[in-house]
């Protein structure tokens, strides 16, 4: 059974974001971490970067595949997290804690088209 | 059309496996994880099922010529349990597929082909045959194959299957009488470390596995790491390095094609040695940790001079590297180049193509 957190919202492409105030944290879900396997390289954009609800923005690539990051918010990336310029691995042991981008949101409503936990729990067969 | 299946695909569902359609056949990709089973076969012991590889048995009067005439090394005269690496290749060069040729006995030789190539390799290797006194027969259903693989294999096979390989050098074979069949046991693989490869019956083949799994000391092995191991060592996987329009030369494979005797496509390599390679598959290393993969475009002075052929992010090295074909004059080790990832494109340097050294046991 995937880890599932309450409070976030969650995209069909398997990227959930957690919104604190103006900020939304952007990562993907540990049933993502999951199927991809041992992330070895998180392909992340840079800070002042624009990212659009629904748009790349990079890529997570595990030793077997390379998968895209889909964002789920639209607005400007704040921070990346560079952590996992060295261990791209955290995004498996810890998927939640570990998010890829930090993003100052320019439509906070927007998260009203993405799932909860209890919709995506169904949406992955949970 | 439906995927074929092992003899040993229903311990591979029951161990919980990642299926894959690979050459045709529903195959484990992973158990774990990759870089575990990956692993497993550097620092101890592990299985890989590959009863997917096909086996052709050529018999005859006329055997050894008929095998030097499709095959691009040199059988001449070789010893009983024997086995060799090389090519069949068209008459333009491209080669047919790659594989280990076992000199079984006089007049007996045990052809190992990939799992992908099995139908093309057989009317091939059977229309060629209409001048020969020999028979071709596609064994490929009869036999199960596993290959054991890791520095602490030969114990553990000595030990766990009671079937003595100590006495085997690197690239020999011999039969050996198990419960009442005959096997087939080589020291060979496809990992660059020590192990052996078991073919027998379907039944045979299940009872190895049982044993070696169930011995808690080997690990089962998919076809994913088979790959980012083989790869490490710069090994060749028909598909990506050799194909219907890549020649041995320009694989980097020459040592096992020899000029000096007569095989078919050995005059349009000839010509090719004598004219110069216009293009050829190296390594590249990159910078960062981005993975160039199979497809990518490799580029240099603003054009493109390349296609990625293989590649990872190294597990032994951690290194992102990759095989490459390029043009020639990009070649030389040290080269500056780059290969277009996504949207970036990512610098490297041309490296030789084995990233890891091989383990062998000679």
């Amino acid at each position: 059974m995937s880890t599932i957190l309450e409070g976030l919202y969650y995209a069909e492409s398997h990227e959930y974001v957690k919104v604190e105030g103006e900020f939304g944290y952007v990562g993907i879900t540990d049933y993502a971490q999951h199927e991809l396997g041992n992330v070895v390289y998180v392909d992340m954009p840079e800070v002042d970067d624009e990212v659009t609800a629904g748009e790349n923005f990079g890529a997570v690539e595990s030793v077997k595949a390379a998968s895209d990051l889909i964002s789920p918010v639209s607005g400007t990336v704040v921070e990346v997290n560079e952590a996992l310029n060295d261990n791209p691995e955290l995004v498996n042991s810890d998927p939640y804690a570990n998010w890829i981008i930090k993003v100052q949101l320019s439509d906070p409503a927007e998260v009203e088209n993405l799932m909860d936990a209890a919709a995506y729990k169904a949406a992955i067969g949970e | 059309m439906e995927n074929k299946r092992t003899c040993l695909y229903d311990k591979h569902v029951a161990l919980g496996a990642l299926i894959s359609p690979f050459g045709g056949f529903d195959m484990p990709i992973q158990y774990t994880n990759i870089v575990d089973e990956h692993n497993a076969v550097r620092q101890a012991c592990g299985i890989f099922d590959v009863s997917h590889m096909g086996e052709v048995l050529v018999t005859g009067e006329e055997s050894e010529a008929f095998v030097n005439y499709i095959f691009t090394n040199d059988i001449t005269d070789a010893p009983d349990g024997k086995i060799f690496y090389g090519m069949m290749c068209h008459e333009t060069g491209g080669v047919v597929d790659d594989l280990l040729v076992y000199r079984m006995g006089e007049n007996r030789y045990f052809l190992v082909i990939n799992a992908s190539n099995i139908d093309k390799d057989v009317a091939w290797i059977t229309e060629q045959a209409k001048n020969f006194d020999v028979v071709v027969e596609n064994q490929s259903e009869k036999y199960g194959e596993v290959a054991v693989q890791g520095p602490k294999t030969e114990e553990i096979v000595e030990r766990v299957l009671g079937i003595h390989c100590s006495d085997l050098l690197f690239y020999t074979c011999k039969e050996v009488e198990y419960n009442g069949e005959t096997i087939i046991i080589s020291r060979t693989g496809y990992t660059g470390e020590d192990g052996f490869e078991l073919y027998g019956s379907h039944a045979f083949t299940n009872e190895m596995w049982d044993k070696l799994v169930g011995s808690g000391e080997v690990k089962p092995c998919g076809l994913g790491c088979r790959d980012t191991l083989r790869f490490e060592v710069g090994l060749p996987l028909y598909g990506d390095e050799l194909t219907d329009e890549i020649t041995p030369l320009e694989a980097g494979l020459g040592m096992f094609a020899k000029l000096d005797k007569e095989f078919i496509g050995r005059d349009a390599l000839a010509a090719q040695k004598a004219e110069g390679l216009k293009r050829k598959i190296v390594g590249i290393e990159l910078k960062d940790k981005a993975i160039p993969r199979h497809g990518y475009e490799v580029e240099a002075d603003g054009k493109v001079i390349g296609t990625v052929t293989t590649g990872y992010n190294s597990i032994s090295t951690g290194k992102s590297v990759c095989m490459a074909m390029v043009d020639i004059e990009y070649s030389k080790l040290d080269t500056e180049v780059a290969v277009r990832i996504r949207k970036k494109v990512f610098p490297g340097v041309v490296t030789k193509k084995r990233f890891y050294d091989k383990n062998y046991k000679k």
